[in-house]
């Protein structure tokens, strides 16, 4: 019998009394949750009017029919005196609940305010308190329960208070844990500023929060204590015959299994049954209340097709210019159901020649990570590409799963925006650099660990030995970025795609990267594919730019030209809002309003709602690229008024 | 590392000191004359007086306390009421049968917990949704109402595995796995089953992670993101489950062992209460609530050698 503890995951403070209503209603839309609810409504029921629903007297001996398989007298047959088995399961429900109600009132009584003083006075108190549940947590409940029926004798009840005291334990824990984290919320200060006495804050505040969580344990606590009470009643302790009681059942079930193993079926059937129920509504209150994932992360490993129903295959330039490493072509990434896809990405096309920095800039919700990860087989659950060609030395990267699998780590490498987290939490520095390098360079552990101290020293880390030797959480963020760049280089790419890799580090850490990037990108002849929302780090590194907005391309060509004249209206505003090239004195510009969702998108152009330039034209059809110089294109039929307009910044 | 456990032990003798005061205490508790109680109506004023005196209650408690701890101390659990033998004999006895069930049903649980966790996880679908409803079932069944089950089936039923018996691990190892098969499986499945379960979310929650995203763009191969990566991180809330599991186990092996005729401290234990056997239930709390010590102390260290992020805190 497992009396393991509970874990039920504490709630947020405020997202909980926000979604209480919403709770209940995903909760009932849930069959599971419906059925285990009813089941323990039937048995409530039932065991209460028993005199009134129950077929039978529970104490009527029939030795005559006894040990009877199921009949129209004795629905679920008879025991070995003859007693009608229905009939006692459902006075023997009775007692079964009575213990539950007992355990997890005591578990309660004692659990809550234990736990609020704990948690809301901290120090010694909740230093005594968290001790004094450790105590209860380390004894095993079904021994100490045992002794106490040795001692006292077969008082059901006792056992059952003793039983609360133990698991009053995760009662503690979580309330404890409940109170500090709404503690810390702001509030709670505030009230005391308002002079609120701190037991009308506990209950004002803190109470409300922990509702769901309690109401979880104590559903789940229902199920642990029906189980031990049965386990004590199967062997004989804290039993009084001839009163029905499950366990007890059971165990004569157990005795009679020669003649009549049917027995089994009915008393073990209904304890089996309302545990289940507890179980399951506990889990199912537990998860209507986090809020589900629909989508599973795993699914990132099933062999998928990349490309959902409507792909259209592209027909590849048949002369490729030399110079070009890899060339996107219309490539449209949809998220959502195959019957309604919502597209994220439309109709995109650019190319990242040999050695050069392509910078991919916008506003978050561009596209532009989108069209990153994209680009390394590696979208976000529930994303796809549905059409487009992504052509790299040749391959199609959109063909199949093994096809962008074979490339990445060896000819295309990823950094990301969070340093902190890209890095596994579970093993050294010099593992995650020496498991790629043996992977993908074959060399064996020791000349590994010379090329990744190499690389180490490469990425500018003065101490790499120190560094080869850490752990990620020991590390700095700028130093992390450094070793993601280090591991990226393991397989020695030809293109780099840094996904926003500055953003998360400090201004001044963020040029030393952005320093580093471009030293490296010549050293090992890399390509490098620059995504960022900072137009001052394309003027920075960008040989050319991509402005993406609401998932399309809006204008591209040199940063020098871009800089030098912005042919699109969009590019022209984030120029005027940039902090970098500000002039003193002037207001920083801002474009008005916000990125629309991809389901928001218009026919037109995506971007008329927030264009000082719209007109009537902009909405009604969708805006081409056209082109406006020798490899520059801009998405605006206004271009000429959209150059005035950026100049007169 | 040698600091942490020493503090853990530390921390670990006051909750053991704290439970045999309670087993000492507890005689205190029974109402009216123990000795009558544990006696009967039917005791003499002799036997009363005799089993008064072999549980020095004849004596001032502050006394009997000390006794009482200096005997604990020593290793001296006292002497059974019922026949006489040292508590402390008994116990030695019958733990090697109570853990050889408890290690086997908590390794079960762990190896075949932790599969099926993985397995559903990684593979989704059909597979996910028939381990997840078995292991709802596993963890509504009852342990003894399973044993009894696997007894029909298996006993009863195919006479494929003996309903009783206990032979030594020493003695025939063969013998010894032969008899212990259905009452691992009775003890042990409800454990699985919580097992798969906390497997399953920790692995989906960890495959959702950046890092996973860095190390496939890494190429790294999937069988490496899974088992290396994703699998160590998720294990470490796993660990404490399975020390949980094994504190049930224990717990479970006082209605396994009887089912089963395993001449286990839970055998020993329950015998003692239906006979007021004070000595001995008082031994078999100090020796499990030591025993559950020592796993919570392991589970600790496996913690702290998971965790990197608590190894140099």
């Amino acid at each position: 019998m497992s009396t393991a503890q509970a874990e039920v995951v504490a709630t947020e403070p405020d997202q909980l009394t926000s979604t209480r209503r919403g709770v209940f209603r995903n909760l009932m839309r849930k069959p599971a949750a419906w059925i285990s609810a009813s089941w323990i409504l039937v048995v409530i029921l039932a065991s209460v009017f028993a005199k009134w629903v129950a077929p039978d007297d529970p104490y009527k001996q029939d030795i005559v029919h006894n040990l009877a398989l199921p009949s129209a007298a004795h629905w679920l047959g008879t025991d070995s005196l003859g007693r009608d088995i229905l009939t006692r399961l459902i006075y023997g429900g009775n007692l079964a609940l009575i213990s539950c109600v007992e355990v997890v009132a005591v578990a309660l009584a004692i659990g809550v305010p234990l736990g609020l003083l704990a948690g809301y006075f901290g120090g010694w108190v909740d230093a005594i308190i968290a001790r004094l549940a450790d105590i209860f947590l380390a004894i095993p409940a079904i021994i100490v329960l045992m002794a106490v029926v040795a001692v006292v004798g077969n008082n059901l009840t006792l056992a059952m208070v003793t039983l609360g005291i133990i698991i009053s334990a995760s009662f503690i824990r979580l309330v404890r844990g409940s109170t500090i984290a709404v503690r810390r919320e702001l509030f709670i200060d505030a009230a005391q500023v308002s002079g609120l006495a701190a037991p009308r804050i506990i209950l004002r505040h803190v109470l409300p929060n922990i509702v769901a969580p309690l109401i979880i344990i104590s559903t789940l606590t229902f199920g642990i204590a029906l189980l031990v009470q049965s386990g004590l009643a199967f062997i004989g302790l804290a039993v009084q015959p001839p009163a029905a009681n499950w366990g007890a059942m059971i165990y004569e079930a157990s005795q009679n299994i020669y003649q009549d193993p049917w027995l089994m079926a009915p008393t073990g059937g209904i304890l089996i049954l309302t545990i289940l129920a507890f179980n399951t509504l506990g889990d199912a209150i537990n998860t209507a209340q986090a809020g589900s994932v629909s989508i599973s992360p795993a699914g990132q490993f099933r062999a998928q097709s990349r490309r959902g129903p409507g792909h259209r295959v592209a027909v590849t330039p048949a002369q490729e210019s030399s110079d070009v490493l890899l060339r996107a072509t219309g490539l449209t990434v949809v998220a959502g159901s195959e019957a309604s896809p919502t597209a994220l990405v439309e109709d995109l096309s650019f190319e990242v020649r040999k050695g050069e920095v392509l910078g991919l800039v916008g506003e978050s919700g561009s596209g532009k990570t989108m069209t990153a990860r994209a680009i390394i087989g590696l979208l976000p659950l529930g994303c796809r590409v549905q059409s487009g060609t992504i052509t790299f030395a040749g391959d199609d990267l959109t063909a199949s799963e093994s096809v962008v699998a074979a490339h990445r780590g060896t000819k295309i490498a990823l950094i990301s925006q969070e340093p902190m987290v890209a890095l596994d939490p579970s093993f050294t520095i010099g593992s995650q650099l020496r498991e790629p390098l043996r992977l993908h360079k074959k060399m064996s552990r020791s000349e590994a660990k010379v090329e990744a101290l190499a690389l180490l020293r490469k990425v500018g880390i003065d101490r790499p030995d120190a560094v080869y030797a850490s752990f990620p959480h020991q590390i700095s963020g700028g130093m992390a970025q450094r070793v993601c760049i280090a591991i990226a280089l393991t397989g020695q790419p030809e293109l780099l795609i840094a996904d926003e890799p500055t953003t998360a580090l400090d201004v001044t850490v963020q040029a030393e990267i952005l320093d580093l990037l471009r030293s490296l990108k010549d050293e090992f002849h890399m390509s490098l594919i620059l995504v960022t929302h900072n137009l001052g780090v394309i003027a920075d590194i960008a040989d050319r730019t991509v402005v993406m907005y609401a998932g399309e391309v809006v204008e591209q060509c040199s940063t020098e030209e871009l800089f030098a004249a912005p042919t699109h209206p969009y590019t022209a505003g984030l120029m005027a809002s940039s902090p970098d090239r500000a002039e003193i004195g002037k207001p920083l510009g801002a474009i008005v309003g916000i990125v629309p969702p991809p389901e928001q998108w218009p026919i037109g152009c995506h971007f008329a709602d927030r264009c000082p330039l719209v007109t009537e034209a902009c909405r009604k059809a969708p805006v081409p690229l056209v082109a406006t110089g020798k490899d520059r294109e801009s998405r605006c039929i206004r271009t000429d008024e959209a150059m005035k307009l950026g100049a007169s910044r | 590392m040698l600091r942490f456990i020493a503090r853990r032990v530390l921390i670990a003798i006051p909750i053991l000191a704290i439970v045999v005061s309670f087993t000492f205490f507890l005689v205190q508790l029974i109402p009216g004359n123990p000795a009558q109680t544990i006696l009967g109506k039917g005791a003499t004023a002799a036997q009363i007086a005799a089993v008064n005196h072999q549980l020095g209650l004849d004596q001032p408690i502050g006394i009997r306390f000390l006794a009482f701890w200096g005997n604990t101390l020593r290793g001296n659990l006292g002497v059974s009421l019922i026949n006489g033998q040292p508590v402390a004999q008994s116990i030695a006895n019958a733990l090697p049968v109570t853990l050889s069930l408890a290690i086997s049903a908590t390794l079960l649980t762990g190896i075949v917990g932790i599969g099926l966790g993985v397995l559903s996880a990684v593979r989704g679908g059909a597979v996910d949704r028939i381990v997840q409803g078995s292991s709802s079932v596993g963890m509504a069944l009852p342990s003894f109402w399973l044993a009894v089950a696997l007894v029909l089936v298996f006993s009863i039923l195919l006479k494929l595995l003996p309903a009783t018996g206990y032979t030594p691990i020493t003695q025939s190892p063969g013998q010894w796995a032969y008899g212990m098969v259905l009452p691992v499986v009775a003890i042990g499945l409800a454990g699985v089953a919580s097992i798969s379960r906390q497997t399953r979310s920790a692995m989906l929650e960890t495959l959702g992670k950046d890092y996973v995203r860095s190390l496939r763009a890494q190429g790294l191969p999937t069988r490496s993101i899974i088992y290396k990566h994703a699998l160590r991180n998720a294990s470490i809330p796993i660990v404490t489950n399975v020390g949980f599991q094994f504190i049930g186990v224990l717990g479970g092996a006082v209605i396994i062992e009887q089912i089963f005729a395993l001449p286990g401290i839970g055998q020993l234990t329950n015998i003692a209460v239906s006979q007021h056997d004070i000595p001995v239930v008082q031994g078999a709390v100090i020796v499990t609530a030591a025993i559950v010590l020592l796993v919570n102390l392991l589970v600790d260290v496996i913690y702290l050698i998971l965790n990197p992020k608590t190894r140099r805190a």
